[in-house]
């Protein structure tokens, strides 16, 4: 670890987990300002998006037990958050029965949403409005938001 | 029998919340299809966008209030809930510790390092800047910092005796130098296109250049550079763009019956300043038979000025001449917020953000229902 040379290659190993303690650096270690991991010369070679682009893993699934008109779904890493606005948007349709959302354990990082649907729709149709119905709203929230603000601003400088 | 629509008061009635002295009253919202025999409550986007208002109170970069009006409460609280955990900031996330000889552990210097806000030119920051990830392979991640994912500080401060310093000098920061480490000594050592987003006005610096990070004494310094990356307030709350955000709902004063002379002063005290105000009673009012203030002229009498003030303390439900006068109440669809920026973003454009957030989750979670289906 002291030589600046190891130091390049050992430290960022290191981010973010415990270093043993034999390994842990002692102090007055002699200075090394060539130790930023970040090399210039390396950002050509990698194009922005090949890193940010990762394939989606499917983070909602039909529960078992459901029926075309009733039906359980678990999303994965999502919380009271969207539970929540998407239980009043769900409500909100006329075709819905009975919308609810738990939290079956705050240390699983799981949402359940149940929906059950007056005949004539299913509930996986239900969940996709109320998807596209929050999509609608957030675009009227911005619009009357920046509206406003100019509005506001506009107030001030006169 | 027919049914008959409810009429403009019956609707704004529906919206307040009763508050009495021990209890509140009609907390839920009920605008659902089925609720009422007979009415609707169907979503409808151009009623929405008819019944939605904002109003801002206040817009300055470090803080802003606005109200949102005519939404319900589960989205109100989205909007406030991502803007405290899920919009995306950068802060100091890895430490490495060169020296360190100062009385303050490492991990604490390096969690109070953590701790403080950094603010750079918008466009790197919210643009050109993205996630950094941890390789799953531990050997890969020496390749894994690049200029668009990392950005490099460094810290280097030795204390030293200040020769010039008066003989019986008691003040450490006189007597020695450096004696106070300072978040404006922490330096940003641009790398590869940061130059071109954090340079001049632009570059990465701490928000409060005053925050007080370590104290020394002769002999002793730090030495150490750190990594930034851009995280979630639900990871970390180092990562929250906001101090708070936070909303409360409008409060409501109905006055059912008059208040006047000398018990108009004392409602008027069970206010903050600015909320009841004290009229005259005027010959018209005092004429009106039925209005409660006949052979009032001239009386002062307490009426509503700005409901907005209050912080609802409910004093004056405990006072019995006022019994039956007033009825408190909040508004169940009108949100006032508060967003107090950490200075990465300004508060506004982080309500901004939480909007844009949330719609690209349920555009996100409708393709995975989409693809869950097939």
């Amino acid at each position: 670890m002291p030589r600046a040379t190891k130091f390049t290659k050992e430290e960022p190993s290191d981010a973010g987990s415990d270093v043993a303690m034999d390994e842990a650096p002692t102090s007055h270690q002699p200075e090394s300002r060539d130790d930023m991991s970040i090399d210039p010369n390396e950002n050509e070679e990698v194009e922005e998006d090949e890193v940010e682009e990762e394939e989606e893993t499917q983070r909602v699934r039909l529960l078992p037990g459901s029926t075309p008109t009733a039906a359980s779904f678990e999303f994965l890493n999502e919380g009271h958050t969207l539970g929540n606005a998407l239980r009043y948007i769900i409500m909100k349709n006329p075709d819905v029965e009975f919308c609810a959302y738990a939290i079956p354990h705050p240390s699983e990082a799981k949402m359940n949403v149940r929906i059950q649907t007056f005949e004539g729709t299913t509930a996986i149709q239900a969940l996709e409005k109320g998807l596209r119905d929050i999509q609608d709203l957030c675009d009227v929230v911005t619009d009357k938001f920046i509206d406003s603000r100019e509005k506001f601003a506009a107030g001030i400088s006169a | 029998m027919p049914h008959k629509p409810p009429t403009k008061e019956e609707l704004e009635r529906r919206k307040i919340v009763g508050i009495r002295d021990e209890i509140i009253t009609d907390v839920t919202s009920t605008d659902f299809p089925g609720h009422y025999p007979g009415e609707s409550h169907v979503w409808d986007i151009e009623e929405f966008r008819q019944g939605v208002r904002v109003e801002f109170h206040q817009n300055d970069p470090l803080e802003a209030s606005f109200s949102l009006i005519g939404v319900d409460a589960s989205i109100a609280n989205a909007f406030r809930r991502i803007m405290i955990a899920d919009i995306p900031t950068l802060a100091i996330e890895t430490v490495f510790i060169n020296n360190n000889t100062s009385v303050i552990q490492d991990e604490v210097l390096a969690h109070r390092l953590g701790l403080i806000p950094f603010q750079g030119g918008h466009e790197g920051l919210h643009k050109f800047l993205k996630w950094w990830r941890k390789p799953t392979d531990e050997s890969e991640v020496n390749s894994s910092y690049y200029d668009f994912n990392t950005v490099s500080l460094r810290l280097e401060v030795a204390c030293t005796h200040n020769d010039q310093a008066a003989p019986g000098e008691t003040d450490p920061t006189k007597l020695y130098k450096h004696a106070h480490v300072y978040a404006r000594d922490i330096e940003f050592c641009p790398v590869g296109r940061q130059d071109r987003y954090f340079s001049g006005a632009d570059a990465i610096a701490p928000v409060n250049p005053d925050i007080l990070i370590a104290k020394l004494r002769p002999g002793q310094e730090i030495n150490l550079s750190m990594h930034m990356h851009k995280g979630v307030g639900s990871d970390h709350a180092k990562f929250s763009p906001v101090a708070t955000a936070s909303y409360r709902l409008l409060p409501t004063i109905d006055i059912t019956r008059p208040i006047l002379g000398a018990d108009a002063a004392k409602f008027a005290k069970c206010f903050p300043p600015g909320v009841i105000g004290l009229q005259k009673v005027t010959r018209t009012e005092a004429a009106q038979t039925g209005s409660g203030y006949e052979g009032h002229e001239g009386e002062v009498r307490a009426v509503v000025e700005d409901p907005m003030r209050d912080t609802v303390s409910r004093e004056c439900l405990r006072h019995p001449e006022f019994k039956d006068k007033v009825k408190l109440g909040r508004k169940r669809d009108h949100f006032i917020y508060l967003v107090e920026s950490t200075g990465q973003w300004h508060s506004d454009a982080i309500f901004l953000e939480s909007v844009t957030h949330l719609k690209k989750r349920a555009m996100d979670l409708e393709k995975q229902v989409i693809n869950m289906v097939r």
